[in-house]
């Protein structure tokens, strides 16, 4: 049992960080640190925490690159977002609605992992990551042309116009193709940002400690064997991609009910590959790294704007530090070389 | 010839509507595990052919033969791995054709791997944990939120682990990641690994590969006291022919895809098939090469069913490149 509380000891570290992460950024914000600027990508910061941890389920524990992790994120926001504004009148509790609106951006981005998941985690390795990618696409198109009005009727669905919607007058165009979801209410609060980013620790941790997750990471590291043991594959691939997906899609809800409007081209292949970023420079499999990469490296673009031209360069001259840091064998003795010298001193005075 | 053959003969043979190529099977003993006229093609090269064989509950048998027999491969036709192209495989006397590895598995045979194939980056406990799989009894979500019923099942697995992990004195090892144990342990890990399955056959490939004559002596040692203990029949491809002759009752050598012989320890070891297969002939034999030919040709075909001519033609063709390999290479 000491594994176990070792992992427990792990998780619980997570959280707090969390927590203090919450705490710090709260006191900034509130205390005019922060400009402007920064306290708008609170939300965000947070959306992308969750859709790194989401990811690291799939790249980290079940061992499969996943391309199109946007395109969940684009399902949660849209489902997210018609919702919302679907249950303006019946639920008017802000908060309340929120929960209503992330609940179901899960569900459909759930039910679009169900969808692509079957047929494509058959494929394994650069094959699965080349169908990802592609899926990803095809969701951000049919986003791209998705039309979805809302009348005393109901909700009405067209792919072709505006004016296929059918609605009687007064009706409300809530996503118009290629605009996108318009004149959004905002309810996202960077409260309920950290407590998603709990919530998607809680599940993720938990599972990978169980019978389930154990599974996920056997057939990581030998499908055959996996096999052997009578573990079904196709299930546990499903099962990490399913909820990767769901977690993804509560992110993409929190996210789109973040701004007033929301465009489809914002989840393309760009941000599928950002998150992924977030993922491999965090430490694949390692949750508290995809926590610290996601907030560094969507902050480091604000960071730099007094590089004004120079940013983007910047930016990526950060990113390929930190790679051969991280991964360089000198480097990394060198760099734990220098934390020895620096804890020894204290280990002798507490002596 | 061999006595097994012999026995097999006397008993009753019952025809069964099957729509596949066996047009009867043994069904008067209990046998766990019957394999009839197993064979498979890559491509145009026909790896395993007309591989008959019954194993009896709570037997030790072995599957001996060069390099490049194909004994791996009928591993990999009872486990599933592959289909086979021919012939039909009853598991417990359920006929596990169009079964899928983790079906078969779930079915009651477990099995090792020549190249060990452990889950490197969990640690020991994990992973025998995971050829628990299917006796821990709970579903996702009550894994995730942590209920009554998980921390009884994972009480209850680690339990069982440190038990089987006891059989090799592994116990103290359960925290360690499975890749970073030494060559020895990491084979009998995949042994505990397979138990876990609860089998009712486990087929051993080399086990003792890679160990030391008192490393093989405790493994002998330890194979058969899973025998008497789990009651299980137990299959095993071996070089070390110390340990085969040692534990096995029943031998079983393959060369170039067939059976050429079949019988007890003793018998394997004075049959001069077998003794060819392994050194080559003599020059004073190759003479009568024709009088040998036969000789195997009856050993290897008890039936003379529509699906053994092609295998007919096979064989010849496969002795004459046999004999060639074992002019050039070893006399």
């Amino acid at each position: 049992m000491k594994k176990l509380s070792k992992n427990t000891l792990n998780g619980f570290i997570n959280y707090a960080l969390v927590v203090v992460l919450f705490i710090v950024f709260q006191i900034l914000a509130s205390a005019k640190v922060l400009n402007n600027s920064m306290t708008g990508l609170l939300i965000p910061i947070c959306c992308y925490v969750v859709m790194a941890l989401s990811l690291n389920l799939v790249v980290g524990f079940s061992g499969e690159l996943s391309l199109g992790h946007a395109g969940f994120m684009s399902v949660g926001a849209f489902g997210g977002v018609v919702m919302s504004t679907y249950l303006s009148n019946a639920i008017t509790i802000a908060p309340l609605r929120l929960v209503v609106a992330v609940m179901f951006g899960a569900l459909f981005a759930a039910a679009a992992g169900v969808l692509i998941g079957v047929p494509v985690l058959r494929l394994r390795g650069d094959y699965l990551a080349i169908v990802t990618l592609a899926f990803g696409e095809i969701i951000k198109n049919i986003m791209n042309c998705m039309y979805i009005g809302r009348d005393s009727k109901g909700l009405h669905f067209s792919l072709t116009d505006e004016a296929s919607l059918n609605m009687e007058a007064g009706g409300v165009t809530i996503v118009n193709g290629p605009m996108g979801a318009l004149k959004i209410a905002k309810i996202s609060t960077f409260a309920s940002g950290i407590v998603l980013i709990l919530i998607t620790l809680f599940i993720i941790q938990n599972l990978v400690n169980s019978r389930a997750g154990r599974a996920i990471a056997g057939i990581r590291d030998n499908r055959i064997a996996a096999e052997a043991c009578g573990v079904p594959i196709t299930k546990y691939k499903l099962m990490a991609f399913v909820t990767s997906a769901a977690m993804a899609g509560a992110a993409g809800a929190l996210y789109g009910l973040n701004y007033s409007t929301i465009v489809p081209k914002k989840f393309d292949f760009n941000t599928s590959i950002l998150i992924l970023v977030f993922v491999v420079l965090g430490g694949i499999g390692n949750l508290r790294g995809s926590i610290i990469a996601a907030i560094v490296l969507t902050a480091l673009p604000e960071a730099l704007r007094q590089f004004q031209d120079y940013r983007m360069l910047v930016y990526a001259i950060v990113l390929i530090l930190v790679m051969i840091l991280t991964n360089n064998e000198k480097a990394a003795s060198f760099i734990s070389g220098m934390v020895k010298k620096i804890k020894a001193p204290k280990k002798e005075a507490k002596a | 010839m061999s006595e097994n053959i012999k026995k097999r003969e006397e008993v009753k043979l019952v025809s069964v509507p099957s729509p596949y190529l066996v047009p009867e099977r043994n069904a008067g003993k209990g046998l766990v595990l019957e394999a009839n006229h197993l064979g498979i093609d890559f491509g145009g090269l026909t790896a395993v052919d007309d591989f008959n064989l019954g194993i009896s509950p709570n037997e030790i048998t072995g599957l001996i033969g060069p390099n490049g027999a194909g004994k791996t491969t009928v591993f990999n036709l009872l486990t599933k791995v592959y289909q086979q192209s021919r012939g039909t495989i009853f598991l417990d006397g359920k006929d596990t054709m169009g079964m899928s590895a983790t079906q078969v598995n779930k079915a009651g045979i477990a099995r090792t791997f020549q190249n060990i194939r452990l889950f490197d980056k969990l640690t020991v406990e994990d992973n025998v944990k995971i050829g628990l799989h299917n006796s821990i009894n709970y579903g996702m979500w009550q894994g995730v939120f942590r209920l009554p019923i998980y921390w009884k099942e994972e009480k209850k697995a680690h339990d069982r682990v440190l038990e089987l992990l006891s059989i090799f004195d592994m116990a103290d090892m359960a925290d360690m990641p499975a890749g970073s144990l030494p060559y020895g342990a990491q084979r009998r890990l995949e042994i505990v690994r397979a138990l876990a399955t609860e089998p009712k056959v486990l087929l051993l490939d080399e086990p003792a590969a890679g160990m030391n004559p008192s490393e093989t002596a405790e493994l002998m040692e330890n194979i058969g006291k899973i025998r008497d203990e789990f009651g299980i029949a137990i299959l095993l491809i071996e070089h070390d022919m110390n340990l085969v002759m040692g534990i096995c009752e029943g031998i079983v050598v393959l060369n170039f895809g067939k059976i050429i012989a079949k019988g007890t320890p003793s018998e394997i070891q004075n049959n001069p098939v077998v003794v060819e297969a392994y050194l080559g002939k003599s020059h004073d034999e190759e003479t009568a090469d024709q009088g040998d030919d036969t000789e195997a040709g009856k050993t290897v075909d008890t039936d003379k069913g529509g699906s053994s001519r092609n295998a007919d033609a096979g064989k010849k063709a496969d002795a004459g490149k046999g004999k060639n390999r074992k002019k050039g290479g070893r006399r």
